[in-house]
């Protein structure tokens, strides 16, 4: 078994990523990035779509990457910026603001961690033309902050702190990722999860359900919780 | 009488440790895994995980940017002397903290629940965490520093007697599967389990389960640690492994902590601590001395006594 995980495809792309790359991008596709990639979670999406702040002027057009993360960084009191490891957080939670991001700045890649559902595969990506990257581990929190050569600007610092800040960063051979999501809305995640959930309901054979039930939204092991 | 400017150092030291260096015993753990793995997908990714490790002792940078909440776990000799108090110890728990996430850098993840407010610095109201235990006979305090991720691959259940083991099993597959999907709870994961005590005690049991116990080790009730096998296997038979992917990789190692418990019940719950299993002990003597280690040493005979009186363990 030794060395199968080298039999991965690996490409490495330049941000802003082309229309070619992202249409020649193939689920479970590993990537490296060179180029400048931002942060942004709850409060930059409340940020930019509620409260109607404008993006930095420019910068959708030298990226079209936003990472759902906030680094581990801290602010030197010299003003200069460090950042030890980023890993990404969970994106599910964030599908409600992805419409308006997308339509906001014409991002076309997110990164993040465990993908979204096939529902906004087909109802938010598919339309504006995104794909996902989903991180690896999760957790290759110090091979990431690797890849960070320099952070370019931080935006909103005192407003949002340092984990929800929008963090500007320039990136080189940053990775890896997975390509979780194609243009056509095919995903690896939920690929991977038709092929699990075959065998899950011979895994509670024989077992006796417990005496006291619990209220749920389901208790089909085939669904998932996102 | 312990100096208490050593333990604040020491207790900033073990933060440092626990975010940059993985545990032997947990690195160790995962390269057995993967040469059993048959997933190609979960096969990469524990192979990224490895590479993960090197570049965080190699660069002394976190191997993880989640934070998770940092906190301590100390255990008091009886006969440990401390300057200042249990007191001072707080406070120098506090300081190290907020010095660590300056400099390590931490993420700063500490927030008031509902006004979001950070301090910038992990530190706040009841944060970080100091959990207490004690030993006897012993002329140490021993501080271990966890950071565990909290937001996923944790659940708890209220089970009864005549659920028995299958609703042990049930409930634990449970807590594999939904949070196993796409990888929430960031598995492989040394998996811990609270079974009985009060509902706050089995929470508190399976959490220290899973972050003070190392790979390997087995629980000394020989009922309970065949148990702890047949989970780990029954995890690893799921059909999924690293990130929800298709594979075998679920369950580092699998550790079950028990209390007594209301006559009525069996409440259990489950924890994972993740991929980045963050944890480092320091033993600091009234002497000066002092040790590192990776091995908590939590759970102790005397932690697990099941009896009025405290005898020595008499070894043969």
């Amino acid at each position: 078994m030794a060395g199968n995980g080298e039999r991965m495809k690996t490409v490495r792309l330049s941000v802003p990523i082309s229309d070619e790359d992202l249409k020649s991008l193939e689920i479970g596709t590993v990537v490296y990035l060179d180029g400048l990639i931002i942060t942004g979670r709850e409060k930059v999406y409340k940020h930019i779509l509620d409260d109607g702040e404008d993006m930095p002027e420019g910068l959708m057009q030298r990226c079209n990457v936003g990472f759902h993360c906030s680094p581990a960084a801290s602010v030197d009191g010299d003003g200069k910026y460090s950042v030890g490891a980023v890993t990404a957080t969970a994106s599910f939670r964030f599908a409600k603001s992805l419409p308006g991001w997308f339509a906001k700045t014409g991002c076309r890649v997110i990164i993040g961690k465990g993908g979204m559902s096939q529902k906004h595969y087909d109802e938010i990506f598919v339309p504006a033309k995104a794909v996902y990257f989903t991180t690896v581990g999760y957790g290759t929190g110090a091979l990431l902050g690797r890849g960070i050569k320099e952070v370019e600007n931080v935006h909103w610092l005192d407003e949002l702190g340092i984990a929800q800040a929008m963090w500007v960063l320039r990136v080189e051979n940053f990775g890896p990722l997975l390509v979780e999501s194609d243009l056509q809305g095919n995903s690896l995640f939920e690929q991977n999860n038709k092929e699990i959930n075959e065998k899950i309901e011979k895994l509670y054979e024989g077992l006796r359900a417990p005496s006291l039930s619990r209220y749920g939204e389901t208790d089909n092991k085939r669904d998932e919780l996102i | 009488m312990i100096a208490i400017g050593q333990i604040e150092k020491a207790a900033y030291d073990i933060m440092l440790k626990a975010a940059i260096d993985i545990p032997e015993d947990y690195e160790d753990g995962i390269r057995g895994m993967q040469k059993g793995e048959k997933g190609d997908l979960s096969y990469f990714v524990l192979e990224a995980m490895l590479e993960n490790y090197d570049a965080a002792r190699e660069d002394r940078r976190p191997m993880c940017a989640d934070s998770g909440l940092p906190r301590y776990y100390v255990k008091a000799g009886n006969e440990a002397l401390i300057e200042g108090g249990f007191i001072a110890l707080e406070k120098v728990l506090r300081q190290a903290t907020a010095r660590a996430t300056q400099d390590v850098p931490l993420r700063p993840n500490r927030v008031h629940p509902i006004s979001r407010q950070d301090n910038n610095n992990n530190v706040g109201i009841n944060a970080p965490e100091i959990d207490y235990s004690f030993e006897p006979d012993a002329d140490w305090v021993e501080i271990t520093t966890v950071h565990k991720g909290g937001l996923f691959g944790t659940d708890y259940r209220m089970l009864f007697p005549g659920d028995g083991i299958d609703g042990i099993k049930r409930f634990f597959l449970d807590v594999m599967i939904s949070f196993g999907k796409r990888g929430l709870a960031c598995q492989p994961a040394i998996v811990g389990i609270g079974l009985g005590g009060s509902k706050d005690t089995c929470m508190v049991l399976g959490k220290q389960a899973a972050c003070l116990r190392i790979v390997g080790n087995k629980n000394p009730d020989p009922e309970i640690a065949a148990l702890e096998e047949e989970l780990k296997q029954m995890g690893n038979s799921i059909g999924m492994g690293a990130m929800g992917f298709v594979g075998s990789s679920m369950v580092v190692d699998c550790h079950i902590e028990v209390g007594y418990t209301h006559t009525g019940g069996m409440p259990m719950s489950v924890h994972s601590f993740c991929l980045s299993s963050r944890r480092a002990s320091v033993r600091i003597y009234n002497d000066g001395r002092i040790e590192h280690r990776t091995d908590p040493n939590w759970f102790t005979p005397y932690t697990r006594r099941n009896t009025v009186e405290w005898q020595e363990m008499v070894s043969a």
